[in-house]
């Protein structure tokens, strides 16, 4: 029998019949659907994650004022940060730590030009950058000697630059902080999301000596919120968290018995379970997705068997007139098969077409990966066979006679 | 085809038992006769006798309990399944009583589905599904539904699909049994001349006594036996 006669007769069935063949199909294309909707969501977020981590900067260690607690360190409010300028020195000179930044942060009101616009001012050093590896745009960063003079120069984010400058170059502008002048002598290159979900783009930063005069008004001098600190290699993190933990606890004159008054963090840790939690998120919606597949394969299976039933006459008659019990497997199974492809076909559209409206709607990252594609072209192949292959089986095992009979 | 000197169809104390619930019923219990090549046969009976099964195991549709069965000298019990399937396909047109056609296909259709399982391309299997519709004179209702047809025509379309890969012995369970007079007089007479033209061997079923007045031969069934076989030229004298 010829393999085109085949697709013929599994088409013509399924077209006799367009109001089942839908509602089977219903069940594969919201399988498919949801497999790639749901894959593209979790590759998304994955994505994003892994991009905020390459952001982040490499081997780094926060050190917050105030002792650690379960939602992470915070000074208790009213009381003052203990972490210092000296501290963050000090921690630069260990040997295995490359640089440390001290930084003092707050927001404030911007104003150039008559716009105003409100972000985060981050008080801090040349090494800020260095430690967090990013590289400027345009302009330079701001030097030590600035921050020892207490200079009035600013570097910007993307952010800002956008929503202050439009499309003017703001280097040797003024702009306004808090009402102090400051001279823009630095654009920063963009950094997209951070792990936490902020703009790291929406910032200013200035050195950290003219934040506390100027701009940070109820700052303590030289006491800081939180240092930036980064290991001269993923190796030593180890090493190098005990030292600044030791050198901190010294510096401070904690006694034996006492809790530290600050808390290190190692970023690269964090950043990891958060990279652990999306892959777990990912694989969760991806299973879900995939539950639905089956759900939709079983009914696929079940009108196939209503409808080995149904046509067992049918059957009967082609077996009469020269059918193998091979020709009736095929017809079934390639009835199954058409079915499931087909659902997958419109189920790929739906996917895809939801991927992109959530991207845009809601805004969630989304990510369709040919791997998603394939697999779920590959498994609701699979599913047309598996679930396919028991009804067909049934039918092709049918006696003739009794076929016949059957009314 | 047929080993000469062999007749087409050779049956030898041919049994068939069913297994049913209340036990084991004999519904032919030994049956022996041989049908040669172009024979015309009317098999008659009360209803219950066995001519519906001794006509499928003739038809290679069903496999006997016991005895022996060949079908131009071979020997159907060492036949698989698919062998029986394409012996079915090639050598033997059936036409039953109900017409089994399949409803949601066209007449056309219908006539080319054996072509398919011949192997043969689609426009091929038209083309020679559309020329047998034409010779039992629906060549204009090609494209009709059997729903959309009369009995006769329907019967008609079930015999062109019998025809369609020229085999050559036909059987017939009742073919008239769902019929008027004048259209059973119209199929008969076209089976007929079948027989006559094209030598075609015919087996047919039927419990009236003029239909089988066309063929050249009656076998008559009682309780799963052969009570009578005799030829019209038997019968005239
Ligand atoms: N599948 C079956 N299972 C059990 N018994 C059966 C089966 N098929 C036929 N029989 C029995 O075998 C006997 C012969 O049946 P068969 O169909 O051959 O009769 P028939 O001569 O064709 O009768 P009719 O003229 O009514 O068609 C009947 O008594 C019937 O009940
Ligand atoms: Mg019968």
């Amino acid at each position: 029998m010829i393999f085109s006669s085949l697709f013929e007769t599994a088409w013509h069935a399924l077209a006799t019949h367009r109001m089942r063949s839908f509602l089977t199909m219903l069940g594969m294309v919201i399988g498919v659907a949801a497999v790639i909707l749901m894959m593209a969501i979790g590759e998304g977020a994955q994505v994003m994650v892994r991009e905020s981590i390459k952001s982040m900067g490499s081997n780094l260690f926060i050190i917050m004022s105030g002792a650690s607690t379960s939602g992470g360190a915070r000074v208790p409010s009213g009381s003052a940060p203990t972490l210092t300028f000296d501290d963050a020195n000090a921690i630069s000179e260990l040997k295995d730590v490359l640089a440390a930044a001290p930084v003092s942060s707050g927001s404030a009101q911007l104003i150039y030009n008559g716009i105003n616009w409100s972000t985060s001012v981050f008080g801090t050093t040349p090494d800020y950058v260095v430690v967090r590896d990013w590289p400027m745009e345009s302009g330079g960063f701001f030097n030590e000697a600035d921050v020892r003079s207490g200079a009035r120069v600013v570097v910007i984010g993307q952010v800002v630059v956008r929503e202050l400058f439009g499309g003017e170059d703001p280097i040797g502008k003024i702009i306004r902080i808090k009402q102090a002048p400051f001279e823009v002598i630095g654009v920063l290159a963009p950094k997209g999301q951070s792990l936490d979900g902020r703009d790291q783009d929406d910032i200013v930063m200035v050195p950290i000596s003219s934040a506390q005069q100027k701009i940070h008004s109820n700052a303590i001098r030289n006491r800081v919120r939180f240092i930036m600190a980064q290991a001269v290699s993923e190796k030593s993190m180890g090493i190098a968290e005990s030292a600044i933990t030791e050198l901190l606890r010294s510096r401070h004159r904690i006694g034996m018995a006492q809790d530290d008054d600050f808390s290190v963090r190692n970023l690269t840790a964090i950043a990891e379970t958060a990279a652990a939690t999306t892959r777990v998120m990912s694989i969760l919606l991806g299973t879900i997705a995939a539950i639905s597949l089956v759900v939709g394969g079983i009914g696929i299976m079940n009108i196939m068997l209503v409808s080995v039933t149904e046509r067992t006459r049918e059957i009967g008659i082609r077996m009469a007139i020269g059918a193998r019990r091979r020709d009736v497997l095929w017809q079934f199974l390639i009835e199954a098969l058409t079915l499931s492809l087909i659902g997958c076909g419109i189920g790929l559209l739906l996917g895809v077409g939801g991927a992109l409206l959530v991207g845009n709607l809601a805004g969630l990252p989304v990510s369709i990966t040919p791997t998603s594609v394939l697999l779920a072209v590959g498994v609701s192949f699979l599913i047309g066979v598996f679930f396919g292959f028991y009804p067909a089986r049934r039918a092709a095992g049918l006696d003739p006679i009794e076929a016949l009979r059957s009314q | 085809m047929a080993t000469p000197g062999r007749p087409l169809i050779e049956v030898l104390n041919l049994e068939k038992d069913y297994v049913t619930g209340a036990g084991v019923f004999q519904a032919l219990r030994g049956v022996s006769l041989n049908i040669t090549e172009g024979e015309f046969v009317a098999i008659m009976g009360a209803s219950g006798s066995g001519k519906s099964t001794f006509m499928n195991l003739l038809g290679c549709l069903d496999r006997p309990s016991r005895g022996s069965y060949h079908l131009s000298g071979q020997d159907v019990s060492r036949l698989s399944s698919d062998q029986l399937a394409a012996l079915r396909n090639r050598e033997i047109g059936f036409v039953f009583q109900g017409f089994n056609l399949l409803p949601k296909l066209t007449a056309l259709d219908n006539v080319a589905l054996p072509l398919m399982y011949a192997g043969m391309t689609r426009d091929e299997r038209r083309r020679q599904a559309q020329a047998m519709l034409e010779r039992v004179g629906l060549g204009e209702r090609s494209h009709h539904t059997p729903l959309q047809l009369s009995g006769g025509q329907q019967q008609r379309v079930a015999i062109a699909r019998a025809l369609a890969t020229r085999p050559r012995i036909i059987f017939a369970d009742e073919p008239t049994g769902n019929l008027d007079t004048e259209t059973s007089r119209q199929v008969m007479d076209f089976f007929s001349q079948l027989n006559r033209e094209e030598g075609i061997t015919l087996v047919l079923v039927t419990h009236e006594a003029d239909i089988a007045g066309y063929a050249q031969r009656r076998i008559r069934f009682q309780d799963g036996r052969v009570v009578e076989d005799v030829t019209r030229a038997e019968v005239a004298a």
